[in-house]
């Protein structure tokens, strides 16, 4: 989709909070804010869901439980049962310890997976020209111009009022 | 961030977040000092030696080693155990000084981090090269196979150990490179050719939108709360490698958590010895401030004075229990021949971190540089300790027996530190060795430009 863009670039992330906050009283619509490190507050801000992830965690170190009981059972009592010092054949305190790692191995795994899906990252993905400075010291607020309620001059103000530095107007798929 | 007017900040020099990137960023981008050259060419060097040393013994086997039939494990477990240990502190200082928000973790975790990943590394050679076959070693896996199938007795705390080690170097590796895409992403933005190309495969086109940041976090938090536990499993699992065998001085209940601390106290050992010198190599005084030391200095002697109380623990129980076996292991291990070891031992872990409660002490480099590394030999001795004599008088006094090592296991007890720092040079060479994008979280407040008040946004 393409969006006609205004992008505020901001020292401050103080300044950037208030300039978000105004931006979403008055309804204008953000497209996105990036930011070289997570700035505290901004999910409440932007009205960001907490993700998520800790149902994956959940899932992922479920699934690896069930796998290292069943595995560790199936393999010493049901395939090819060896007697080792006389002990019984589903011997599950010793199971334990790699059923334990197994939780831990396929839950961090999957999380690490479903960030990774979930944020649209893989090796090699090409980023767009343009917000360099986003990660080293800039945050970029990126507001939609669609709205005839807003003029192009109306944004701007807000923009440079809150304490933007840096102003560019884009046209484009700014994702 | 609340900020105390009392206390000094975590970073000093008044760094914006822009001095962040430019500082860390520096050593990436020009050439490496001659410092580095000549530690690098030490490590090289020492890891060439360790590797031709490795090398005989895998040609030749394991009699190039002096083992016997009592004393089956040596320098090599020793090792072990040692290395795995070393990465305990990279864990903790990321992962449980993450989860009780403990915010002078961010300038040293990176390189925390890394030394976990070298150091298990470094451990998983040495069972390897133990095998005696280690073109074998996927005979530990449970996979189908045409002998039954075969399984792999997971009622023997070896296996265990095979899953805990692999979990914890997956794991560590996986948290790692989360940590650093941020990162990665700052250095792609500022290279410029192949550099760029390859910054920018591995920082899968992060951007740092707000959501991503969001989702990032929480990922952080899950995994430090998985790497929290895991921790503390692995080393309870090596611990198992001796309390679960009947030998007398292994036969423990307070292995585990013996294990755990000393494993930590050497680790943390282990950080400072490579912060120090690290800070003043790299320039890096501003990040890794006195401050910071401190803080593990303190964590140093806390965790000594538990080690220092495991070793009573341990002699206590062998006097209450009334086996006269577990007595005698440990009269031999005190009086007997081999007693240097375990005085050394005592004087460098119970001892010498005492000193630290010395203000002076604590405020000296070069001091707290000389303790690290006589915590590390004493660490080292520690598990030379609980291995060799334990064995070397067993229940039968016609085998017993002495152990003396060989060149060849002098050269592979090298071959580790060789190994660790050749990778821990390379990666100050071509990584992020601070976590620029947490830094740029705890900066202290800069004046902000206008006066009007914004509110406490914190």
């Amino acid at each position: 989709m393409k969006h006609h863009c205004y992008i505020g670039f901001f020292e401050d992330e103080h300044e950037l909070l208030s300039a978000v906050g105004v931006c979403r009283e008055r309804g204008i619509p953000i497209v996105d804010v990036v930011s070289p490190f997570p700035v505290h507050g901004l999910d409440d801000a932007l009205g960001i869901r907490p993700s998520r992830l800790p149902w994956v965690t959940l899932f992922g170190g479920a699934a690896g439980l069930s796998l290292g009981l069943w595995f560790q059972y199936w393999s010493t009592a049901e395939n090819f049962p060896i007697d080792v010092g006389g002990k019984p054949w589903d011997s599950y305190p010793a199971f334990v310890p790699v059923a334990f790692e197994l939780t831990i191995l396929f839950a961090g795994l999957s999380t690490a997976f479903a960030l990774f899906v979930r944020s649209f990252l893989w090796p090699g993905k090409k980023t767009a020209p343009g917000l360099e400075v986003t990660t080293d010291h800039r945050h970029a607020l990126i507001l939609e111009q669609r709205d005839a309620r807003f003029t192009d001059s109306e944004l701007e103000q807000l923009l440079h009022e809150h304490g933007a530095d840096e102003i560019r107007q884009e046209y484009g798929d700014m994702s | 961030m609340v900020e105390s007017i009392v206390e000094e900040p975590l970073i000093t020099g008044d760094k914006t977040p822009a001095d962040v990137t430019r500082d860390v960023c520096r050593p990436l981008e020009g050439k490496p000092t001659r410092l580095w050259y000549v530690g690098f060419l030490l490590a090289l060097s020492t890891l060439a030696l360790g590797g031709a040393a490795v090398a005989y013994q895998i040609k030749t086997g394991i009699g190039t080693w002096g083992l016997n039939r009592t004393v089956g494990w040596g320098f090599d477990i020793t090792n072990f155990v040692f290395w795995v240990g070393i990465g305990h502190a990279g864990t903790l200082i990321s992962a449980v000084l993450l989860l009780f928000r403990q915010k002078w973790r961010t300038s040293i975790n990176r390189s925390a981090e890394a030394m976990t990943i070298f150091a298990v590394c470094c451990a998983g050679i040495y069972p390897l090269i133990h095998m005696g076959r280690p073109w074998l070693c996927y005979w530990v896996f449970p996979y189908p196979n045409t002998r039954g199938p075969l399984w792999v007795n997971f009622r023997s705390a070896l296996l265990w150990d095979v899953f805990a080690i692999g979990t914890y170097f997956t794991i560590s590796l996986v948290f790692w490179y989360i940590g650093m895409v941020p990162d990665l992403a700052t250095i792609r933005d500022r290279a410029t050719g192949l550099k760029k190309k390859i910054f920018n495969f591995f920082s899968l086109g992060w951007r740092g939108t707000a959501r991503t940041w969001s989702r990032y976090e929480t990922a952080c938090v899950l995994l430090a709360a998985l790497a929290t536990p895991l921790v503390v499993s692995v080393h309870s699992v090596v611990s198992m490698d001796f309390a679960t065998a009947v030998i007398p001085g292994w036969h423990t209940t307070v292995f585990p958590p013996y294990f755990v601390i000393g494993a930590v106290f050497s680790g943390f050992a282990m950080v400072l010895t490579l912060m120090i010198v690290a800070r003043k190599v790299m320039r890096f005084e501003n990040y890794i401030t006195m401050k910071h030391i401190h803080a593990m200095c303190k964590v140093l002697v806390f965790t000594g004075s538990i080690v220092a109380l495991a070793y009573l623990t341990e002699a206590f129980t062998a006097w209450y229990s009334g086996s006269k076996y577990e007595q005698f292991v440990f009269l031999n291990r005190m009086f007997g021949p081999m007693a240097w070891s375990y005085w050394i031992m005592v004087s460098c872990n119970v001892i010498a971190p005492q000193l630290l409660w010395i203000r002076k002490i604590r405020h000296s480099l070069p001091a707290i540089f000389v303790l690290s590394i006589v915590v590390n030999i004493g660490m080292w001795f520690e598990r030379f300790v609980i291995i060799v004599t334990s064995l070397h008088r067993d229940f039968l006094p016609s085998s017993w027996s002495d152990y003396v090592p060989t060149l060849i296991e002098f050269g592979s007890l090298i071959f580790g530190f060789g190994l660790f720092f050749t990778l821990f040079l390379l990666f100050c060479r071509f990584l992020p060795m601070i976590a620029m994008s947490e830094i740029k979280t705890v900066l202290p407040k800069r004046e902000r430009k206008q006066s009007v008040d914004h509110g406490e946004a914190a």
